[in-house]
């Protein structure tokens, strides 16, 4: 017996239409992140991890006068933004998932309130990161391919001196990029949703979609709920793990020592005020 | 496709004559059966062929589910007693005389003879919306028909709707709510207490349910306490038809009184909301104030503070604050005691 991955019902028109997605789904995020999780963990124990060789790092910061102790890696804005979005995004999930494992409870209040707030702190950040932040900084696209070729043979244990990352690791700014995706999905669809339930906002009005419409929306934010599941499992493990524990702790205070950021990035891509450029133009 | 009305799918139907027996079964086939108990409710689902379960468990042969007994100062009522034996027992009729007076207005004389005061309690929402088998949320889909700009609701909710605005129909549900009682609960795991009122859920909180009964869970036997014994009572029911019909809205409620001060009052209502309410601060208003028009009046706005209407059941604020009113001011349905 296999599992359904879409459910479906009949329109009074008769017509088959999809409803939503069947929450089996959410199992197999569950299970597809501990999956995951356990992989990395495993991998992590064998792996020859990357920072940069203390005499290394030594050499760099004796070329780099003038380099703070702390070096600011998010701002308050920026900080305030992760964690309210952090709130939000946990809020949703539980008043989402907890009723679909039997824990029963009022949560569509809940839900479309933390939704809202979820949808003005993307809002928020898409304008603060376009016009106060490097905004291409979080992007990925074909300049990462010197990088990823780099952090992969670093992986694998050769000590090669190709580039090391900018102002965010090549994995955060797929995170990233697979967050944007799910989570613009999930919010864009639960606004619409919103018209199917009452809040003080408008009237309900579910016509305003065919039903058809309506079970690809209901898909849409199914499938980017639990999407969301597995990929904030790996984000919480990624931020709990001993190596990662200092670009969390950057989201608590918001500045990483000098020696983290000689340890970690390329000083040519993520250029500090008060440091003197390694070279002249960026490794890659 | 049309809804068929004339024969039921095929279904494996087991008639256990003990409750053990049916609780095994039940526990063995979880979502995949079907409670019979009076089938006033369940027949539907089945001939209309909107429900196709594979296993139907018929309850009407296990003895120990009826009958009314005394148990301390209060009765204990076996789920599959029929609504008939509860409207004819002389000992509710001489300490709860509320729930006899609910039970006597559901429906008609030969659906209370089949029909049971569990089925009664744990029967599912009446919308036709939902009955019809559309794909709604009540039935696990997307959409509440009932509430659009064009549905027709008349008859639905004006609290608490959560997406489904499909209404509770019991009439002995706010009876039982007024009486303080108890639902025993038993599945294969054990049993559960749960107060009356808990009982019953609303969408918000499983919007594909009445009830907090559980896959493999009975609701076995109903325990009134004496607390409210000889109370005064009061209960009301409107309607379209004088019989055979569900509730517009309806009410119950019990009442200790000192001279002309009220001493407490339990209430509830029913038909406005997926799950029958207790008016907990009406309760605690008219505790202690004077039985007179201005507590009625005044209870009566604050029973029905918050109501939401939708398209056509405006008229079900008028009507519940009338009638809670009314509960306070006692009269014509004021059920006095034989005792």
């Amino acid at each position: 017996m296999g599992i359904d991955f879409l459910t479906r019902g009949i329109s009074p028109w008769g017509q088959s239409i999809f409803t939503h997605i069947s929450w089996d789904l959410l199992w197999v995020s569950i299970f597809a992140g501990i999956a995951f999780l356990a992989a990395h963990s495993v991998y992590m124990l064998l792996s020859a991890h990357k920072a940069r060789a203390g005499a290394e790092v030594d050499a760099l910061e004796a070329k780099l006068k003038g380099l703070p102790e702390k070096i600011q890696r998010h701002s308050l804005a920026a900080r305030m933004f992760h964690w309210i979005m952090a709130a939000s995004m946990l809020t949703l999930l539980v008043t989402s998932f907890l009723p679909i494992l039997g824990i029963r409870f009022a949560w569509v209040e809940w839900h479309w309130m933390a939704g809202l707030v979820l949808a003005a702190t993307i809002v928020y950040h898409i304008i603060h990161a376009t016009f106060f932040m490097d905004f291409w900084s979080i992007w990925v696209g074909p300049k990462d391919i010197p990088e990823l070729k780099s952090e992969l043979m670093r992986e694998l244990g050769q000590d090669i001196g190709g580039p090391k990352s900018a102002k965010y690791p090549l994995g955060n700014r797929l995170y990233h990029m697979a967050i944007v995706v799910t989570g613009i999905g999930a919010t864009i669809t639960g606004l619409v949703m919103m018209k199917k339930v009452q809040t003080p906002f408008f009237t309900r009005d579910p016509y305003i979609l065919a039903d058809t419409t309506w079970g690809w929306m209901y898909v849409g934010h199914g499938v980017a709920g639990v999407a969301l599941v597995g990929l904030v499992m790996a984000h919480i493990y990624f931020a709990i793990r001993p190596e990662k524990l200092w670009l969390t702790k950057s989201m608590l205070f918001g500045y990483i020592t000098r020696r983290q950021y000689l340890e970690h990035h390329d000083p040519t891509r993520w250029r500090v005020t008060g440091s003197d450029p390694v070279g002249g133009r960026p490794s890659e | 496709m049309a809804v068929i009305h004339d024969m039921m799918a095929a279904f494996e139907l087991f008639q256990p004559t003990s409750l053990d027996d049916a609780l095994g079964l039940l526990g063995k086939h979880g979502d995949d059966a079907m409670v019979l108990a009076g089938g006033l409710d369940s027949m539907d689902w089945l001939k209309d062929r909107i429900r196709r379960p594979r296993y139907v468990v018929d309850l009407g042969a296990i003895e120990g589910l009826r009958g009314v007994k005394a148990s301390g100062d209060g009765v204990e009522i076996g789920a599959m007693t029929t609504l008939t034996e509860v409207v004819r027992n002389p000992l509710l009729k001489e300490k709860f005389g509320v729930l006899l007076e609910g039970a006597e207005k559901a429906a008609s004389p030969q659906i209370r003879n089949q029909g049971t005061l569990g089925g009664n309690l744990s029967q599912d929402a009446r919308c036709w919306y939902y009955r019809a088998g559309w794909s709604c949320y009540r039935a696990g889909g997307n959409i509440c028909y009932a509430d659009t700009p064009t549905a027709i609701n008349r008859e639905h909710a004006i609290f608490d709707a959560d997406r489904c605005v499909a209404v509770n129909p019991s009439d002995t549900a706010p009876a039982l709510i007024a009486l303080d009682a108890k639902m025993v609960l038993r599945s294969s795991g054990g049993e559960r207490v749960v107060d009356a009122q808990n009982y019953f859920i609303g969408p918000g909180t499983d919007i594909m349910k009445m009830t907090v009964l559980q896959p493999g869970e009975l609701l076995v036997a109903v325990r009134i306490p004496g607390t409210w014994a000889g109370a005064e009572f009061y209960v009301e029911k409107v309607a379209d038809r004088k019989v055979w019909d569900f509730p517009l809205v309806n009410i119950a409620s019990a009442m200790k009184t000192s001279g002309t001060t009220i001493e407490r009052m339990r209430i509830a209502v029913n038909a406005v909301a997926a799950r029958p309410m207790r008016l907990e601060a009406v309760e605690a208003f008219v505790a202690g104030k004077p039985r007179n028009e201005a507590t009625a009046n005044a209870a009566g706005e604050l029973a029905v503070a918050g109501a939401v209407p939708l398209t056509h059941n405006a008229y079900k604020i008028p009507m519940m604050r009338n009638l809670v009113k009314r509960a306070i001011r006692g009269g014509d349905n004021a059920w006095a005691s034989t005792s």
